[in-house]
């Protein structure tokens, strides 16, 4: 066999190792965008429930605009961000199109003279900010295939910290949220979400029910000041907990959409290398006869 | 006789719905039991387990972690972070759990404390399940 026939064998053999790997890529992409489809609407009844008690709560409670969770601070100078990437790559641009978001927001707080601190959820995203040299208030890694409820707790107790620590220790006046929406299989964009100060929608106590009173004349246990206090942290755990799952559903689509087209290359890599072997094979063959018919010619006249 | 509609619902899924005679659940304020007809409540729960007594006589035990529960006409609807079936809870592990998280727990209100209050809520309720 000839060194150039060998050469392209080799190469058509790695490529179909490499369609093999990108191929089972994406059967498993396509897989998790279902199952993280699924947690998301398990998760409705309880956002459904939370938004109606939060409303009767706030319907009843004094005033709600004075509490902590709804107002800033008196002088607005400290934001934070909590951007959420993947942990890993593979999944074309997904990671740093959210980055580039974030860093679009930043920007814009910043002309309006706001500090900005970041929090991050996912290594590729720590790590583009570690590269860069800037300091992150809060890491999460590790989970964002597969986000559980527990995670989210977790990222929404330090933002809340964060937020209720007073004006003097630098405590946040605003948090935004960038995370990257699922609108189908095809399309996932990157939003942004102002997730506090909370703004309890008066519309949603209108539109919660069709009877005439909006809410069934509740008694709240403890008091309804201290359900509203108990029930608002709630909803950013939620908030982010959402926001982890469509992420996570973005995050299969894209790497599912990648990895399609990585196979597709890998297919049309295969088929143009074999046609230049098989010209190769041909070339050496009619070499071959050629070298025979010249050699029996020179024989007979010789 | 009138029924309770019970719906048991976490961050994360529903874990049970169905008819029932009673609820009885724990609030900061103590223990409630909610029976067919009872005035519309809204009360947060506590770190405790949630018992339900079906139509048919059978009891439910549900471990829930924080949350609350909104009492509407016959309507009842309990809200948790996290909860879990006892049917879902492995007695051995949650023996372990415990443990594991009494040996860790501090001072009362640390997250270890909460962690082994959480564990021994769980253990109780597997251990009632059976």
């Amino acid at each position: 066999m000839g060194a150039q026939l060998r050469v392209f064998r080799r190469r058509i053999r790695s490529v179909q190792a490499t369609k093999k790997i990108t191929k089972a890529m994406e059967l498993i992409a396509s897989s998790r965008i279902v199952k993280a489809q699924q947690r998301l609407e398990a998760s409705t009844p309880y956002l459904t429930q939370l938004n109606a008690a939060v409303s009767a709560a706030a319907s009843h409670a004094s005033d709600v605009s004075k509490h902590p969770l709804t107002s800033k601070g008196e002088v607005v100078d400290e934001a934070a961000i909590l951007l959420i990437t993947a942990d890993r790559g593979l999944a074309g641009a997904y990671s740093s199109n959210a980055i580039k978001e974030a860093e679009a927001l930043a920007t814009r707080l910043r002309e309006r003279g706001l500090n900005v601190t970041f929090f991050v959820v996912g290594r590729k995203g720590v790590s583009y900010y570690r590269f860069r040299g800037r300091a992150l208030a809060g890491e999460y890694i590790g989970f964002t295939d597969q986000p559980t409820y527990a995670d989210a707790q977790r990222i929404g107790h330090d933002l809340l910290t964060g937020f209720l620590k007073p004006e003097s220790e630098g405590g946040f006046d605003e948090i935004h949220l960038v995370y990257t929406h699922f609108v189908n299989m095809v399309t996932q964009s990157p939003r942004v979400r102002r997730m506090l100060p909370l703004e309890v929608e008066e519309k949603l106590v209108e539109a919660s029910d069709s009877r005439n009173l909006p809410f069934p004349l509740y008694e709240f246990e403890p008091g309804p000041e201290a359900v509203l206090d108990a029930l608002l942290p709630r909803y950013i755990d939620h908030t982010v907990y959402t926001a982890l799952l469509m992420s996570a559903a973005s995050e299969h689509a894209a790497r599912r959409r990648a990895m399609k087209s990585a196979t597709d290359n890998a297919e049309e890599l295969i088929r143009s290398l074999t046609r230049q072997a098989n010209q190769a094979r041909q070339a050496e063959i009619t070499q071959e006869i050629s070298e025979i018919v010249g050699g029996a010619d020179a024989l007979k006249s010789a | 006789m009138a029924e309770l509609n019970v719906a048991v619902v976490s961050a994360e899924r529903s874990l049970w719905q169905g008819s029932a005679k009673s609820v009885v659940a724990k609030t900061p304020e103590g223990e409630i039991g909610i029976l067919p007809g009872h005035e519309p409540v809204l009360a947060l729960l506590v770190e405790s387990p949630l018992r339900i007594e079906t139509t048919d006589g059978t009891k439910v035990l549900v471990a829930v972690h924080g949350g609350f529960f909104a009492v509407d006409g016959n309507n009842v609807q309990v809200i948790a972070e996290t909860a879990e079936m006892a049917s879902e809870i492995d007695v051995d592990r949650a023996k372990a759990a415990l443990a594991k998280a009494q040996a860790a727990a501090g001072e009362a209100g640390s997250p270890e404390s909460k962690a082994a209050k959480r564990a021994e809520t769980r253990l109780n309720v597997a251990m009632g399940g059976k």
